[in-house]
Formats: C-alpha cells, sequence, structure tokens
C-alpha cells in the first residue's frame, strides 16, 4: 500500500512523516513519530484524551486522518513546556493533585490551554463546559476544574 | 493554592504524614512521559487483534484459519486448540475459558481466536478470514430469566452450592450465601413500622480511561517478558502461566503505568494470547483492545434484583430486617451476590436479620471488581427503606442512621465485632456541615445516606535502599493507580525523618521485589505502606548500629530522632543519615532492609453523604447541586489523594445512579458500547464534590491508616434517590433515573408498581 508523506510543524519542529491514507492523525503521531503522550481511549471522539491543537484550535486527532495534518501546526502535551518551565497548567495540576492515574491528564491539559487561549477569565461553569469534552474517570473533575481556574489566575497575574 | 476542603488536622507529632507534597509521578504524568502499556514499542514488535464471539450463547461447531494463515503479513494464529484444558477444580479454570472459548461461546465477545501480523490493519483483516461456524443457543440476560425454570443453561455441570438438600441437578444459580442472627420474624412483629421494598439495577462499567493492552516477547525457551496494564502483576503472572500451563517463573511481567481499573483490571484479558501469539511468531506482539472490546469483552458489575424489608419501632430503633438478593455474575461463576449479602446490613445494628443472596450466571460478560464490588446495589435498596422508615417513623433521616449505626464492640453481621470504626463520625460531620441546613428552592430535595465496605490486608512486599547520598528507593509490588507512590514516599519519610523528595518510591517487577497481592479491597496504603514501614524500621535499626560502629559506642546509646542519630549518652555530633550512608563502606557494607508481611485487621470504611438535587419537571432531568460525603480515612497520609479518591467514588456513584448502564437487544447484543452511548459523567455535569477527612485511627496500622479508595461510591445511589423524593414525592427503585424513567414517575405519580410508601 503506498503512503503519504505529510509535512508539519509538531510542537515547534518542523515534522514529515509517512502513514496511509485511513490513518488517524492519533496513530501517526503515536506510531509513527513516538509522541505517545496523546493517549487513545476510545477512537471515536469521545472521551478526549487524544485532544491536540491543530492551528490552535482544540481537535481529537483520532477524528482526523492524518494525511489531513498537511501543511499544519500541532501542539502536543510533549510541547506544553517550555523546556524546564513547566506551563502553569501542568504546574497547577501538580499542586492541586488533579491527577490520579494520569492518562487523561495529557488531554485534560491540552483542553484547558484551548480554553484558557480563548477565555484567560473563565468562571467554574465555563471551565466545566471547556472541559466537557474530556473524560476522567478517577478524580470527579473537582481538582482538576480548581488546578484549572488557579492557573488561569496565575498566567493573569503575570501577564 | 489552597484547598477549600476540610480536613481534620494531623497529628502534632507526626512530620510528613497529613502534607501534601507533589506525587513523585506527576512530572512524568503531566508531560506525556509516562509510559503506559500501549506507549511500548519493541524492535519487531507485530500487532495484534482479537476475533470476539457476535452471539451472546452459542455452540462453536468449527473453527478454520487457513484462509487467515495465508494471508501475507500474518505470522501467528491461536485458537481452543492451542490452550491446554485445566481441571475443572483448578480456581483458575473459569478464567482461563473465559479468555478463550472451548466448546461454548458464552456472551457477545467472548474470545474465539487471534491474530499477530506486521500490521494492525492486516491483523484485523485476518481475523475476520477466520471462518467459524456457531450454532446458536438461547441465552439468558437477567437473573429473572436466568433463575426461571425451564432456562437455557449456560453450563450442564453448574451445580449451586450452599443449598439444602445438595443440588444435583444444574442450574444457572452458582451459589447461595445466608447469614442471619436472632430471630427474625419476632423482630418483625416488634416493630410499628415494617416497609419491604424492590429494587433492579443494571450493569454498568469501571469505565477506565485506559483499554486494556500488553506487549509480549516470548523466546524460544518458553520464558516471557510481559509489560501490561494491571491492578496486579503477580496476578498476571500467575494466571498468565496457568493458562499455558506454565511456571510462574517462565514469564516477568513488568507493570507499565495503568490508567484507571477502579477493580477492572485486576484480572487478565489479553496476556496469555500474546505471549502464546510471540511464542509462535518468535516476534514481539502488541494487543490493544478498541474501546468497543472493553465494553463487551470486560466485566462490567453486576446487574441485581434486590428485597428488603426492614421493621422499626416508633423511637426509630431497628428491630428487624430481611434481604432476599440476586446477583449477575456474568458469564462464569463469581462471588458479587455473596459481597452484597457481606454488605447490606452491616452499617446498621439490626438484632434480628436474615439475608438470603443467589449468584447467578448470565449471557454476559463476566463481571468483575467495580469499587467496593455489589456494596453500592445493597445500600441503594437498605439505605432507601431506611429513608422511608425514618419518614414513616417522623425522624430525621440522619439521626435515625445515628441512633442505630453500628459502633465498636458491635458484632458485624459476618460475626466479629467492629474495632473503632468512624461511622459515627462520618454521620456527625455531615449534620455539622453548612449543607446540611443550608435552604433550597423550588423542585429542589435533599438526601443522605452512608456506606461500608469492608476493605482487606492480604500479602505485600517492600524493600528499602538508601544509596551514599543519603536519598532512598523504596520498592513495593503494588502498581500505582491513584498516587500510591506519594503515600508511600510520605510514610517512609516519617519512619526515617527525611523529606519525601529524598525518597524515590518505585514499582518492582515479578523479578524484583517480593509477591505481593493485586492493588484491591482498599488495601495498597494499609498493607503495602504497612510492609513500607517495616522495611524502613529496620534500616533505622540499621542506621543506628552504624552510628554506634562510627562513634564506637554501645548500640543501646543510640537513638534516632529526626533523620539523626543522636548519642544519648555521650558528646557526639549527631550523624545525620547522609554521613553515615556516605560511610557505608567503612561500617560494614551497603544499607538494605526489605520486608514482607500478610496484613490482617485492615479496619471497616464507613462514609456518610448528602445531596442535593433539583429535577426539571417538564424532562425529568436530575442536577447535582450540591455534593459533600464524609468519610472516616483511619489516618490520612497524603489528604489530596484521600480526598481525590473520595471524589472520584462520588461520582462514579453518581454515574451509576443517573446515567449509566448497558443496554442489550433481544439477542444479547450489546447497544451502547461506546462513550457516546454509554454516558459518564462529564465536568459540566456536576458541581465541586465537598469533602470532609474523618480520622478514627485503625489500631492495628502503625499510623492508623485504613483504605480509603472503594467505599465513597456506595452512598451516592440512595443519596440521589432519596434527594429525588424529597424533591418530588415520587420514589424511584430501578437504575438507572434517567430523565426518561424520572419523567414516567413523575408522570404516573410513582415509577414503581408496587407502590409507595
Amino acid at each position: 500500500m503506498s503512503r503519504t508523506h505529510v509535512s508539519c510543524t509538531i510542537n515547534g519542529d518542523e515534522t514529515e512523516f509517512l502513514c496511509s491514507d485511513d490513518q488517524s492523525l492519533l496513530n501517526a503521531l503515536r506510531d509513527e513519530l513516538l509522541l505517545t503522550g496523546v493517549k487513545e481511549g476510545c477512537g471515536t471522539g469521545d472521551c478526549g484524551a487524544c485532544s491536540i491543537l491543530l492551528d490552535g484550535r482544540l481537535t481529537c486527532s483520532c477524528l482526523i486522518f492524518a494525511p489531513e495534518a498537511e501543511g499544519s501546526t500541532i501542539l502536543t502535551v510533549e510541547g506544553l513546556a517550555e523546556g524546564d518551565h513547566l506551563h502553569p497548567l501542568q504546574q497547577c495540576f501538580l499542586e492541586g493533585a488533579a491527577l490520579q492515574c494520569g492518562v487523561c491528564t495529557p488531554g485534560f491539559l491540552i483542553a484547558a490551554k484551548a480554553l484558557l487561549d480563548n477565555n484567560p477569565d473563565p468562571t467554574e461553569t465555563e471551565v466545566r463546559y471547556g472541559l466537557a469534552g474530556n473524560l476522567c474517570r478517577c478524580t470527579g473533575y473537582d481538582k482538576i476544574v480548581r488546578s484549572v481556574l488557579e492557573a488561569a489566575s496565575q498566567m493573569r497575574e503575570s501577564a | 493554592m489552597t484547598n477549600p476542603e476540610e480536613t481534620t488536622p494531623s497529628k502534632p507529632d507526626y512530620k510528613y504524614i497529613g502534607t501534601r507534597p507533589i506525587r513523585p509521578d506527576g512530572l512524568d504524568k503531566v508531560t506525556g512521559r509516562a509510559r503506559f502499556a500501549a506507549d511500548l514499542s519493541l524492535p519487531g514488535m507485530l500487532a495484534g487483534h482479537v476475533l470476539r464471539s457476535p452471539h451472546a450463547h452459542a455452540r462453536i461447531v468449527s473453527i478454520d484459519t487457513s484462509a487467515a494463515e495465508a494471508i501475507a503479513g500474518v505470522k501467528a494464529v491461536v485458537t481452543r486448540s492451542d490452550f491446554p484444558d485445566l481441571d475443572p477444580a483448578n480456581p483458575e479454570y473459569n478464567v482461563t475459558r473465559n479468555l478463550m472459548a472451548r466448546d461454548k461461546v458464552l456472551y457477545e465477545g467472548h474470545v474465539v481466536a487471534a491474530v499477530a501480523a506486521s500490521s494492525r490493519h492486516i491483523a484485523k483483516l485476518a481475523t475476520e478470514a477466520i471462518a467459524v461456524e456457531y450454532e446458536v443457543l438461547p441465552h439468558v440476560l437477567t437473573v429473572d430469566e436466568a433463575m426461571a425454570d425451564g432456562a437455557p443453561l449456560l453450563h450442564s455441570d453448574l451445580l449451586t452450592q450452599n443449598v439444602e438438600p445438595e443440588a444435583t441437578e444444574a442450574s444457572n444459580v452458582a451459589r447461595r450465601t445466608v447469614l442471619e442472627r436472632g430471630d427474625v420474624e419476632a423482630g418483625f412483629a416488634e416493630a410499628d413500622v415494617v416497609i419491604e421494598r424492590e429494587f433492579t439495577t443494571k450493569p454498568v462499567h469501571q469505565g477506565y480511561i485506559e483499554p486494556h493492552a500488553v506487549v509480549a516477547d516470548t523466546s524460544q525457551d518458553d520464558t516471557s517478558v510481559v509489560w501490561c496494564s494491571s491492578q496486579g502483576h503477580f496476578r498476571v503472572q500467575s494466571q498468565t502461566a496457568t493458562m499455558l500451563g506454565w511456571e510462574s517463573s517462565q514469564i516477568k511481567v513488568i507493570p507499565a503505568e495503568i490508567g484507571g481499573g477502579f477493580g477492572g483490571k485486576t484480572t487478565i484479558y489479553l496476556e496469555p494470547l500474546a505471549v502464546l501469539l510471540s511464542r509462535k511468531a518468535n516476534r514481539p506482539v502488541k494487543l490493544v483492545m478498541s474501546r468497543d472490546e472493553v465494553f463487551r469483552a470486560t466485566g462490567p458489575t453486576s446487574g441485581t434484583r434486590i428485597r428488603v424489608k426492614l421493621g422499626a419501632k416508633k423511637d426509630g430503633t431497628l428491630t428487624a430486617g430481611k434481604a432476599w438478593l440476586a446477583y449477575e455474575d456474568g458469564a462464569f461463576p463469581g462471588i458479587w451476590g455473596m459481597l452484597g449479602c457481606w454488605c447490606i446490613f452491616t452499617p446498621y445494628d439490626i438484632p434480628n436479620f436474615h439475608i438470603e443472596g443467589f449468584d447467578v450466571v448470565v449471557n454476559k460478560p463476566v463481571n468483575i471488581a467495580y469499587r467496593a464490588p455489589s456494596a453500592p446495589m445493597a445500600a441503594f435498596a437498605t439505605e432507601t427503606v431506611l429513608d422511608e422508615i425514618a419518614r414513616a417513623v417522623g425522624i430525621d433521616p440522619l439521626d435515625l442512621r445515628l441512633q442505630n449505626a453500628a459502633k465498636e464492640g458491635d458484632a458485624s453481621p459476618l460475626g466479629p465485632k467492629h474495632g473503632p470504626i468512624g461511622l459515627s463520625e462520618t454521620l456527625d460531620a455531615i449534620r455539622k456541615h453548612p449543607h446540611y441546613s443550608a435552604p433550597l428552592g423550588p423542585n429542589q430535595g435533599r438526601g443522605v445516606a452512608t456506606g461500608y465496605w469492608f476493605n482487606i490486608g492480604e500479602s505485600s512486599s517492600a524493600s528499602v535502599n538508601l544509596n551514599e547520598n543519603g536519598t532512598a528507593v523504596v520498592a513495593t509490588g503494588s502498581p500505582d493507580i491513584g498516587g500510591s507512590r506519594a503515600s508511600m514516599a510520605i510514610m517512609a519519610a516519617e519512619v526515617l525523618g527525611i523529606h519525601p523528595d529524598r525518597i524515590r518510591p518505585v514499582v518492582g517487577d515479578t523479578e524484583s521485589i517480593g509477591f505481593t497481592d493485586t492493588t484491591e479491597g482498599s488495601r495498597t496504603t494499609f498493607a503495602t505502606g504497612w510492609a513500607v514501614i517495616e522495611a524502613c524500621r529496620k534500616i533505622v535499626t540499621e542506621l543506628k548500629s552504624r552510628a554506634a560502629t562510627m562513634w564506637d559506642v554501645d548500640g543501646e546509646e543510640v537513638e534516632w530522632v529526626d533523620g539523626e542519630a543522636r548519642h544519648t549518652k555521650g558528646d557526639n555530633d549527631p550523624l545525620p543519615l547522609a554521613k553515615i550512608t556516605a560511610a557505608a563502606k567503612q561500617t560494614g557494607g551497603p544499607l538494605t532492609a526489605s520486608a514482607s508481611l500478610n496484613a490482617k485487621g485492615a479496619g471497616p470504611a464507613f462514609c456518610s453523604q448528602v445531596c442535593d438535587v433539583e429535577v426539571d419537571p417538564e424532562t425529568g432531568l436530575v442536577t447535582i447541586l450540591r455534593f459533600t460525603t464524609a468519610q472516616d480515612a483511619g489516618r490520612a497520609i497524603h489528604p489530596s489523594y484521600v480526598e481525590g479518591q473520595m471524589q472520584g467514588g462520588v461520582v462514579q456513584g453518581i454515574g451509576w445512579a443517573l446515567n449509566e448502564e448497558y443496554i442489550f437487544d433481544g439477542n444479547g447484543i450489546m447497544e451502547n458500547a461506546g462513550f457516546l452511548d454509554y454516558r459518564m459523567p462529564v465536568a459540566s455535569d456536576l458541581p465541586m464534590i465537598d469533602t470532609i477527612i474523618v480520622e478514627v485511627p485503625n489500631p492495628v496500622h502503625p499510623y492508623g491508616v485504613r483504605g480509603v479508595g472503594e467505599v465513597g461510591i456506595v452512598p451516592p445511589i440512595p443519596a440521589i434517590a432519596n434527594a429525588i423524593h424529597d424533591a418530588t414525592g415520587v420514589r424511584l427503585r430501578d437504575l438507572p433515573m434517567s430523565p426518561v424513567r424520572v419523567l414516567e414517575a413523575l408522570t404516573n405519580g410513582n415509577g414503581n408498581s408496587d407502590g409507595d410508601a
């Protein structure tokens, strides 16, 4: 089967990969590029564990064909920290105990970043709706919501 | 950041217990670096795929794999003929037949074959090329169908255990359980109010976000290295070996990070298939389930039918209780009805009771533990009837529970007397919380309920190695499912007197740490933590001895305080741990210790909860407005993760109460095997979950720990049902309390055919 060549920018790096036309972007990220921080929880766009920012837009990478990434800019959890400096969301998730098993965490961090990129001062309700596409079965969401609100507050103060 | 949750202040004499350091594995999990089983790739690795039954019940007439094997890229195929038949007396007999169907498939999703190929795509094509001829058989899906006279049988040799006279004819009832005390009829005769109700619940799934995954690399000499996501890698090792007819020592299991389990990863599904495929192909093989497979083929918890009858005097004193419970086990016999019996009346001191329960096989996936397994359905029945009793005698429902709450010295229904338990304290905490007296608006209601889970101890091993620089590695055999590395580090820090940051907690594989039972029964912080404490105590003894050597004094003159050796009968300067480790070569060599134990005396867990709901009279939608849970933790080692367990349990209970259920069509095919149609709670469905940690120390544990992982899921269903009644006057006794069912109840004035109190 012939494979398609894709060029895009992932986490700041110009990246090329080969994929089959029916391969999901999620599978390409995990299997071809070994960006395994992007998780597969359902493969049907219902759990948000595979969330990425595709040209700045929150996207379930399991719902995109890999060739569609041609020319795009992608952010995964692996690109969230800047060198040694964790993103405030990552730091607040750690301090706020916002993870238990941790498998949904990459998707939540990306979804929360997408939310705060568009709305730096969300209410609790806005955070809850902003994260409603992501399933967490461990935490009951309480500490996740608090940590996102705390990160938003810190980011506003340092802005 | 501040934590608004309330916490009982920690004992002032603890330095690290009760603090909230950042978890040691946290950084890897917020950066995407943490390795879960599906994240692993090995050179030359093949992809596997499993062929599953499309029928709920059928005889396998024939399996022809020749077309699949002829496909280019297919490297191995396994079917029933590749696995030895165990003696039916082997305790793992049923597990091995769940992993690979033999003469019959017993549910939709039952494994029929597995393939390893050069790509996932080819592996899937190959399974589709396997020709299986089935003779479809009639099926049973519920306890009612399975227990009916003349019901189709799943197992022609299944005789009901614990009946008199002894069973001689096969049935679908695997086991009867009876617990009784006193004279139940006399107890009811004493009562002023007697209420009897019947309840039904549907199977629900644990819903962990990470599907089951394994990578196996098997050599030609029949040894294999297995990486997998599980709650207990020693059980994976022994069950996999048993299924293959191998020795456990032929298999090394390396625990990957686990992406949630809640009981659902306490057994195996894929590992023997991967090991054997790898053996046949002489290449590593990865098997990863789809979400669809997780729903159809891994264990949900039981669907149930439960009747509860309670009698009370006008003053609220309970006089008698009677319970009849029937629990689905799925396709093979389980213990779920028995566990329901163990839990159904345990929170209360009921002088006369009769509890009779049944474990029933049905043509559904095999049930496996789900957080306080079997207790939530039992509590739904008891706690709802108690609410009716409270209203009938005119006593506040919390007061009624306090009045009848089990206390230290009361005999539990299983027999043994309770030690110190915190049920009354949790009820008191809820009553004093501002939530309990806050005003309610129109269409709003408030409900309370309590929950019990017995907790377990079992076997654990730990080792501690001190590095030259004074840091420590603490290894255990317990997978970290929700922050246990943090609690291990804190307990080790407390004993050693060094900061938790100086301790690296690791989860050892089956060859690098002593046998450790599965992470289940809320046992890990209790039992594995205890092993860590014992290992650290041994090394403190050794540190004191080394200090004595360095000072050339008698060992009795050394005490260990705040991470340093102090000379009690002389003026030697204190020796901090790092100075002793730096000199270890001169004083006897490396400093290391280990401990293994079989922990007895896991203190039971109790919690009490209050919840406010609003019921939309036009749609039947129930919204959770406010939720507060108070739980006895014995001693909270890392309060944030104790709160996390409490909150997570509550929200799983909310999903179970309001939305979640397995739906089957008339042929026994699951109709909602995905997260879109099997709807688990999302953030926008919920309020904050307020937590109150109550601490009634477990006297057995060095730091008073009792397990906290499970009991939080027990009260939400009845608390919500009671709140719906408070809001609407309608009692719901069938789960889930979905909008359609609530609306029906509101329209009819009653959701149940048997009348309302």
